[in-house]
């Protein structure tokens, strides 16, 4: 039964007024907008892991999106630094990028803050090398491994980080993370619960036994990820982070702080069908109920950032549900996957979407996908190839579709 | 200085990330900016390294990296020889 639910008389319009992020196209927001409409990709070959026990790496796929350039030394101090692990480095001085040019916690009070962010995987490096080390030789683990694993750390080092005492959590939801983390802490910001918001997305999963864990999936490219191609084969998997800072509109305008984009809706599914098979209703549905939640039209829909993982599945059913949704306008709403520039970062991949998506409103271009030269025909979409597209949509899209049928979509707008 | 010296100092420096010839035996945890955190990582790293188990209660009594060598040489000749298996 469709149930529609009244809101509170009074709401808060949330806008963003910082950003940071680490990534593989960046580890600045200017370095991320650089790459990200000169269509240079952050996928590339790795090298091989020494960790690995047989001679060969058994791995069908050779290339990731890494991070470049990132010495957690440089950010944090020997303590910190040695009591996380990789993807709560990213986290935090993605989160202190944002903050700072918000200067958030300059003009809110601490205990007014939330802090969402998505982290789907945890600490992988330290759980694997003491593992590793557990298991062959009954070594003792190091006394620090709980709290770098857990998929918390993240949330908790930010919190500690920037002395912020309001709601602070963790969401895990596979590669919507970031995506449900955001939407939540728009919910608390229209709603009044807390007055402004860091919210985003961190993870760094590229260790020897993930990658072989989704190498035996068989779902990543041999190559690189091509989404919507005609010749599609597969994910390429990333790291990375990306935060925003969101905060009242009210709030921001009586500071004269620069305003990115305001949020407009966030809907959220789940598919009840399969736990890797997407499927086409539910991500129809979580779209609709983002276009519902922000008041707004299929028809003031100008631009998709699409989940595109290169898969034959998502993508197909990323298709069929666009044109579920949007009818015969499908065909028309240019449609990119900023994947094909910095892979598929997991929990974090809604995070480095929603910062590509608010950019693309902030310039009025479309990033391109990478890598592609033949879209496949049978998805009848607009998809943005050769070249970023000017064009100012009135409102964007970011859809995030996860393993398990998981889905959330933002609603972006430009104020 | 000894052998025991100067694989803690070398295990200090490098979890701190500073020269090893700015540690001398007479430098202390405080000095050094070495907080809790550290403290376990560094107790960890030693451990490791010589093979020994520090109890909880001496690592809070630890104020020098002499009172870590001082520590580490007792544990070590505490030892049987057989469960000595590092270098």
């Amino acid at each position: 039964m469709d149930k529609s639910i009244t809101k509170g008389e009074e709401v808060n319009r949330v806008v963003v007024t910082g950003l940071g992020c680490i990534t593989p196209i960046g580890n600045t927001v200017a370095d991320f907008q650089t790459a990200l409409f000169s269509g240079a990709t952050g996928i590339a070959p790795f090298p091989p892991f020494p960790e690995a026990p047989g001679e060969t790496q058994g791995l069908r796929f050779t290339q990731s999106a890494r991070v470049k350039d990132f010495d957690a030394s440089q950010h944090l101090d020997s303590g910190i630094a040695g009591a996380t692990d990789r993807t709560t480095h990213f986290a935090i001085v993605a989160a202190r990028q944002a903050a700072l040019e918000s200067q958030l916690t300059h003009h809110h009070a601490p205990e007014s803050i939330a802090i969402i962010v998505g982290c789907a995987c945890g600490g992988r490096q330290a759980e694997e090398t003491e593992t590793a080390k557990l298991y062959t030789r009954d070594a003792r683990v190091h006394p620090l491994t709980v709290i770098r694993t857990m998929a918390s750390a993240g949330a908790s080092n930010i919190s500690i980080d920037q002395k912020i005492t309001g709601p602070t959590l963790n969401i895990s939801t596979a590669c919507s993370s970031a995506t449900h983390a955001i939407g939540l802490a728009f919910q608390m910001v229209r709603s009044g619960m807390v007055s402004a918001a860091i919210a985003g997305g961190h993870e760094a999963p590229l260790t020897f036994g993930f990658l072989r864990a989704w190498d035996s999936m068989r779902v990543v490219s041999p190559t690189q990820c091509r989404p919507f191609s005609a010749d599609r084969d597969g994910m390429t998997i990333g790291e990375g982070a990306a935060m925003l800072t969101l905060e009242t509109l009210e709030s921001a305008q009586a500071r004269n702080a620069h305003i990115y984009a305001e949020i407009v809706g966030f809907g959220m599914s789940a598919d009840a069908s399969h736990i890797t098979q997407p499927f086409a209703e539910g991500a129809a549905n979580a779209m609709r109920h983002a276009l519902k939640d922000a008041n707004a039209t299929t028809e003031e829909v100008g631009y998709i950032s699409a989940h595109g993982t290169g898969t034959q599945a998502n993508d197909a059913t990323e298709a069929a549900a666009i044109h579920q949704v949007f009818g015969p306008r499908a065909a028309h709403i240019p449609v990119s996957s900023t994947k094909s520039l910095h892979g598929h970062s997991i929990g974090a991949s809604g995070a480095l979407e929603s910062l590509a998506t608010i950019l693309a409103l902030q310039e009025n271009l479309l990033p391109v996908n990478t890598g592609v030269t033949e879209i496949d025909p049978t998805l009848d979409l607009d998809i943005i190839l050769q070249n970023p597209r000017k064009a100012t949509p009135k409102l964007a899209l970011s859809n995030s579709l996860a393993f398990g049928g998981l889905n959330a979509v933002l609603a972006f707008r430009l104020i | 200085m000894d052998d025991i010296a100067t694989r803690c100092i070398d295990i200090i420096a490098k979890s701190k990330s500073i020269p090893a010839d700015t540690i001398t035996l007479a430098s202390t945890f405080d000095e050094l900016n070495i907080d809790s955190l550290d403290k376990i990582n560094i107790s960890f790293e030693v451990e490791e390294a010589f093979s020994i188990e520090i109890p909880d209660e001496a690592l809070s009594t630890l104020k020098t990296v002499g009172d870590m060598v001082e520590g580490v040489t007792r544990l070590r000749s505490a030892q049987p020889p057989s469960a000595i298996t590092t270098p």
